[in-house]
């Protein structure tokens, strides 16, 4: 079928626009929703194996040919994301159902999640530099709302911030765009790709460098690398767990995913903006690093746990030899899964406890023990303990490291999985262990419904380690697709 | 809140109304091959419609056009999305559209294209969108 790899982005959207119209009704919404995740699930299974076995597929959308038309293309990259994507946005979703309260669902909550997935996967998916910005417009758009609605104090206060820290980094993308378009003349990935290599024979162009670094900054602010994550503890402390869980897990890698494909795509020649993105990402671990032993609020902690991230990966996809960037593209995947998963959990323990302070809470293990052991083998997996599936992918950047001769880099992200797995145990001991306590209203929440979705989400996580040795050929191939841009070119361009 | 004393600006509107109107019908299907289209099209009724709340005040205009501009703003969304979404049938790229020229009675030789079904999905998009904008900074007050 000509048309399978919108449909990830068009499903999304369809319903959107049918829970317009039932938003009163709030079974009819979550059978509408649940039913679309599901769809939207499959046809990105559908992707992935078709992207497997027949390589890069793209659609020309109005049959324009490219490079005059816009394009979507899925490599097995974007593939992956979307798929990885899909699959968070149903856990998050059966979680919402138990969680997020009748005044929001009333009000366009569901139509508005599904928005914001059209705008992930049309980011994901797309191969036109400006049609990215239209859908990183559609997805903060869509998280405005979701950060906004409900209206709590924090919330109005954190979403001025957000909204202001994102207009200003829309309109540099917007200039950024402007910048490109001058230098090649056009707008489409693949045709930007080839242009500059034509003119980066004799040395790459400075403009370019600077266009680089404008790149950088408008999707470091989206990812929050350092030093433009500023915006971040707070704006997404404000909103409930599920969109919480939404954010940390989905938006911040949309940053990443864009940093990712423009600097293997556009400016793998530039050495300097490669120097850059790898000292940014090896201050990002360090400063988030800092944060999460620091803070003693459980959000916070895991927020911070965004950042270290983020370094992590972006220092694998600044080495750029075929280990690291694996690495990276391992590790972006196991990140969102369980981040997802360990934001979701400790929205269970703020609903059990009515606070998020590690000094309020303690012997939560006796009396919820699947909540406890399951944020234990969360906490492990985020740490990269073998063979839980945060091993693989940091093994494989830090083994790229080493490679690339980058020793302190490789170094510091080792270290930095020690100090990860301190953040995570210090919840653990200081909010499962210990003295058990009572708290007021803890009778209220619905525990085991809630603990439905992020147990989803870990035996995921440990599948996805487990089977490493089943998944990795896919790993390969979208790595092997990222060193090589020519595959990509040739994909779109020659047909 | 209704001002008193706009005799002058309650007696143009009645003629001024239908002008906009028509104007903005115009603009929409000139969009076709001239400039014009669904989105300026939408913004002039929108316009039309901000000066009937400028004249009177938003209750009378609600008594006289019961319309729910969110339904409105989805069903145009539907339009557009259906429309875009038909080349799936077709097994095309998403978004293509078809066109012919078609004879009718009365109307005599006409170009039919299915981008202006589109085009018809952003229009009300429009309206919607700007309406519940105005509706909604106008009942702060």
């Amino acid at each position: 079928m000509t048309n399978l790899i919108i449909l990830p982005i068009l499903i999304p959207l369809f319903t959107g626009v049918i829970l317009i119209f039932l938003n009163k009704r709030i079974t009819g919404q979550r059978v509408v929703a649940t039913i679309s995740s599901i769809s939207t699930m499959i046809a990105a299974g559908l992707i992935v194996q078709k992207v497997r076995t027949d390589g890069i597929q793209f659609l020309n959308m109005s049959s324009w040919d490219a490079p005059f038309g816009i394009t979507l293309v899925s490599d097995m990259f974007s593939a992956l994301l979307v798929l990885t994507t899909s699959l968070i946005s149903f856990v998050c979703l059966i979680y919402s159902f138990k969680s997020i309260g009748e005044e929001r669902e009333k009000y366009y909550y569901y139509a508005v999640f599904n928005f914001l997935l059209v705008g992930v996967n049309g980011a994901f998916t797309t191969g036109d530099i400006f049609n990215l910005f239209v859908f990183f417009e559609v997805m903060l758009m869509s998280s405005y709302v979701l950060l906004v609605l409900g209206g709590t104090k924090i919330q109005l206060r954190e979403s001025i911030k957000y909204l202001l820290v994102n207009v200003i980094s829309s309109a540099l993308f917007v200039i950024a765009v402007a910048y490109l378009y001058s230098v090649v003349g056009t707008l489409n990935m693949a045709h930007i790709s080839s242009r500059i290599n034509e003119i980066s024979v004799n040395g790459m162009p400075g403009i370019l460098t600077v266009i680089a670094v404008l790149f950088l900054i408008v999707f470091g602010l989206k990812g929050a690398i350092f030093p433009l994550y500023f915006w971040m503890p707070g704006s997404y402390y404000a909103p409930p767990t599920p969109v919480l869980a939404l954010f940390g897990a989905l938006l911040t890698k949309v940053g990443v995913y864009s940093i990712t494909r423009t600097y293997t795509l556009f400016f793998y020649h530039d050495i300097e903006a490669f120097g850059i993105l790898s000292i940014l990402a090896i201050l990002s671990i360090v400063f988030g690093v800092i944060g999460a032993i620091a803070y003693w609020d459980i959000k916070n902690i895991i927020i911070y746990n965004i950042i270290i991230a983020v370094g992590v990966i972006l220092y694998g996809v600044s080495v750029m030899n075929i280990a690291s960037i694996s690495g990276a593209v391992y590790y972006l995947i196991h990140d969102m899964i369980i981040k997802a998963a360990l934001f979701l959990l400790i929205g269970i323990v703020i609903k059990i406890t009515g606070t998020s302070n590690l000094r309020n809470m303690s012997g939560l293990i006796t009396r919820y023990p699947g909540l406890g052991w399951t944020f234990f083998i969360a906490s492990l997996a985020l740490a990269g303990i073998p063979p839980l599936s945060g091993f693989v992918g940091k093994l494989l950047i830090v083994q790229g490291g080493f490679e690339g001769e980058s020793f302190i880099g490789g170094f510091i992200t080792l270290m930095s999985s020690l100090l990860v797995l301190f953040s995570v145990m210090k919840i653990f001991i200081n909010g499962f262990w210990g003295k058990d306590r009572i708290y007021s209203g803890e009778e209220k929440a619905p525990v085991k419904q809630l603990l439905i979705a992020p147990v989803i989400l870990v035996v995921i996580s440990a599948f996805y380690g487990i089977g490493t040795e089943s998944i990795l050929p896919y790993i390969t191939q979208a790595a092997h697709t990222l060193i090589n841009p020519n595959l990509y070119i040739d994909a779109v361009l020659k047909e | 809140m209704r001002k008193t004393n706009n005799l002058i600006l309650e007696t143009a509107i009645k003629v001024l109304l239908f002008f906009i109107v028509l104007y903005s019908v115009y603009i929409f299907t000139a969009g076709h091959y001239y400039p014009g289209g669904g989105f300026i099209g939408g913004l002039m009724t929108a316009g039309a419609i901000v000066l009937l709340l400028i004249t009177y005040d938003i209750k009378t205009v609600e008594e006289l056009l019961p319309v729910n501009y969110r339904i409105l703003t989805a069903i145009g969304l539907l339009f557009a999305i259906g429309t875009s979404a038909g080349s799936l049938l077709f097994n095309v790229p998403f978004l293509t559209h078809a066109f012919g020229d078609v004879h009718l009675p009365l109307l005599g030789e006409l170009s039919l294209h299915t981008a202006t079904l589109f085009d018809l999905g952003v229009y009300f998009v429009v309206v919607g969108v700007t309406m519940t904008i105005i509706q909604t900074i106008g009942e702060d007050e």
